[in-house]
């Protein structure tokens, strides 16, 4: 009889570890979705169906404030990152291997890299002397801050599609009287538009998600959606809470399912 | 054909050479190459992978600068611009079809980065789209053809902008053998219906002598000889072109006498042979000659000092008979027969037998 191969599915116990580990990674979500919909006080009481805490939630002034600062902040950091990205990507990919080329890689991916909590007290520092000297202190450096560690989210799908593309292409498009301007615009862009959508949603979710470095370089009035969070959680916490996360989890779940589907397709 | 090829140059390849990299890793891919390439012809470069074809190819296309040397087109040396602003359009190995856009789309990219009016790209498309029998397939996206149909599309995007010359890198290789057969024709026909010059760059002797008017043999980043296909088989300047090119006998000996562009060898037997000479060549002293194998006949050994052996092997083939020699100085030796309805002749394994080699039949080599 052939012997089968290893299949960690056939071992004994397997089912039993992967349902507890599902269970432990999602059962305080459902947990917390389950209580947005909680009618009582407290977090710590089940008093029947209720959308109270949503229209609570949407009808707060400081969180109405904080939601459209998020996206408009996302929203800023996702574009930004994403051009840099495309641009950072073309540039290592576009060019034959030459010795640092790898420590471009590693600089690109820095923040990955790096402790987020470094990298918030080292713009805290830089940040607050520019206010100092400029006396602007609005949304710009949140932007900025949020752009430099988006970039290697939007990077790495923009490079992963840039390096499985046939240079021929590009190389039939200049033989057929395309600059290289005419060239990207009509050969290497339409091919790179799936991964250049795919790298702005992620990026926009990441920046979307932000606590470490918002919470470090916002200006006071500055709060966002996960910031204004945890400043809630300090006090008195209500459903409302709850409430805020389910929508801001709707929300991702959407963007990967769109994310998902618009890097499968095939150009 | 019918018509004659005009003397005029379309393109002029003038002491190119093309290094790549630098000092004790730099590979010298092309080492001083010259070659004329005649208005309307249909030029083959011919060689094994490595030989250089290829490079020389992308040189002309401009993907690539020479590191000496000029490429001249009509005249004007093009070697320092870029693709783009060459004349001169490419039908890739892949193809390289621009997936997003329409087979139409292909076609029309060219002319509209050169920025003809709408109406002129969409005639011309259309003309294409006919020459290439493809006005069905239009609007299909290029992913969703046959390999064929791709290939077709990509001559038709290579010849819509009426380039001054068509460069074509292996273009059949990806094509199975029925197919590779009637594209070989359709080039062929496209060539002589559009009146462009056509290099075409092949690693398969039967495609450089079926279709070219002419053949550059190129081997290790030279080329070795340039004619007609019939010249290059009938006269193979040097060994490495008759060994690439068909099947051959060579032959060692010693020049016994030359006149007028012929010689004759003696070899060591006792034979001797006339043979022609490569033009502008005048050896003497020890030189081999080459003879192909369907240009010398057999016949029953008489015992005089002619070139004589015994016969190791007979192989049918169908449509001829191979006979595998050992001659008497032990070199081996093929002679080609048709076959013929009720032939087969006496001579069989272990039979002594005498190589006739006409007057025409033999070729002094270079090396």
């Amino acid at each position: 009889m052939a012997k089968r191969p290893f299949d960690i599915r056939a071992q004994p116990g397997f089912g039993f570890v992967a349902l507890l580990t599902f269970f432990a990674l999602y059962l305080p979500i459902a947990a917390l979705v389950a209580y947005s919909f909680n009618a009582a006080d407290s977090l710590s009481r089940w008093d029947g169906l209720s959308l109270r805490w949503f229209i609570s939630a949407w009808q707060n002034s400081t969180v109405q404030d904080a939601s459209i600062r998020s996206l408009v902040l996302a929203v800023w950091a996702a574009a930004l990152s994403t051009v840099v990205a495309t641009m950072a990507a073309l540039a290592t990919t576009r060019t034959p291997p030459y010795p640092g080329l790898t420590f471009k890689y590693a600089f690109i991916n820095q923040p990955l890299m790096v402790p987020e909590i470094v990298t918030a007290v080292a713009l805290l520092i830089v940040f607050s002397r520019i206010k100092v000297w400029t006396g602007y202190s609005g949304l710009g450096y949140l932007v900025l801050a949020h752009t430099a560690f988006c970039i290697p989210f939007a990077y790495l799908p923009i490079r992963a599609r840039l390096e499985g593309m046939d240079l021929k292409l590009e190389q039939a498009a200049a033989d057929l009287y395309a600059n290289p301007w005419r060239t990207f615009r009509h050969v290497t862009l339409p091919l790179l538009r799936p991964a250049i959508i795919a790298g702005f949603m992620l990026a926009f979710v990441i920046s979307l998600d932000d606590v470490v470095i918002t919470e470090f370089v916002k200006s006071g009035g500055q709060d966002t959606l996960p910031t204004y969070m945890l400043g809630q959680l300090r006090r008195e916490t209500t459903p409302e809470i709850n409430a805020i996360a389910t929508v801001f989890l709707a929300l991702s779940v959407l963007l990967v399912t769109v994310f998902f589907f618009v890097n499968r397709r095939k150009p | 054909m019918g018509w004659s090829v005009p003397d005029r140059n379309a393109i002029e390849i003038r002491g190119v050479r093309k290094v790549f990299g630098a000092g004790e890793n730099a590979v010298v891919a092309l080492d001083t190459v010259s070659v004329p390439i005649r208005e309307n012809e249909f030029f083959t470069l011919l060689g094994p992978s490595g030989c250089g074809k290829t490079t020389l190819l992308r040189l002309i296309a401009g993907f690539d600068y020479p590191s000496a040397g000029e490429i001249l087109l009509y005249g004007d040396d093009i070697a320092p611009l870029p693709p783009f602003k060459r004349p001169v359009n490419t039908v890739f190995q892949s193809y390289a079809l621009f997936p997003h856009m329409t087979v139409a789309e292909n076609i029309g990219f060219g002319l509209e980065m050169l920025d003809r009016p709408k109406a002129e790209v969409k005639a011309r498309v259309a003309e294409m789209l006919k020459l290439v029998r493809m006005e069905q397939l239009a609007n299909r996206r290029t992913s969703q053809i046959s390999g064929g149909q791709q290939q077709r599309v990509a001559l038709a995007r290579a010849l819509a902008p009426q380039p001054k010359v068509l460069l074509l890198d292996e273009p059949l290789s990806a094509l199975d053998y029925k197919l590779r057969k009637d594209m070989q024709i359709e080039l062929k026909r496209l060539q002589g219906e559009t009146g462009i010059t056509f290099i075409f760059v092949t690693h398969d002797q039967e495609e450089a002598l079926t279709m070219s008017d002419r053949i550059a043999v190129m081997s290790a980043g030279k080329i070795l000889q340039v004619g007609a296909p019939r010249d290059i088989y009938d006269r193979p300047a040097e060994r490495f072109v008759a060994d690439f090119i068909g099947e051959s006998n060579f032959l060692k000996g010693e020049i016994a006498g030359t006149a007028g562009g012929r010689a004759t060898v003696r070899l060591s037997s006792g034979a001797e042979i006339p043979a022609s000479l490569p033009e502008g060549f005048s050896p003497s002293g020890a030189v081999t000659i080459v003879v192909r194998p369907e240009h010398a006949q057999l016949a029953a050994a008489n015992g005089d000092a002619s070139l004589s052996g015994t016969v190791e092997n007979v192989v049918y083939l169908g449509t001829d008979t191979h006979f595998h020699l050992r001659l008497d100085d032990g070199s081996p030796f093929i002679v080609r027969r048709q076959n013929s309805r009720g032939g087969g002749e006496g001579l069989t394994q272990g039979s002594r037998a005498r190589v006739l080699i006409g007057a025409d039949a033999a070729q002094v080599l270079k090396d």
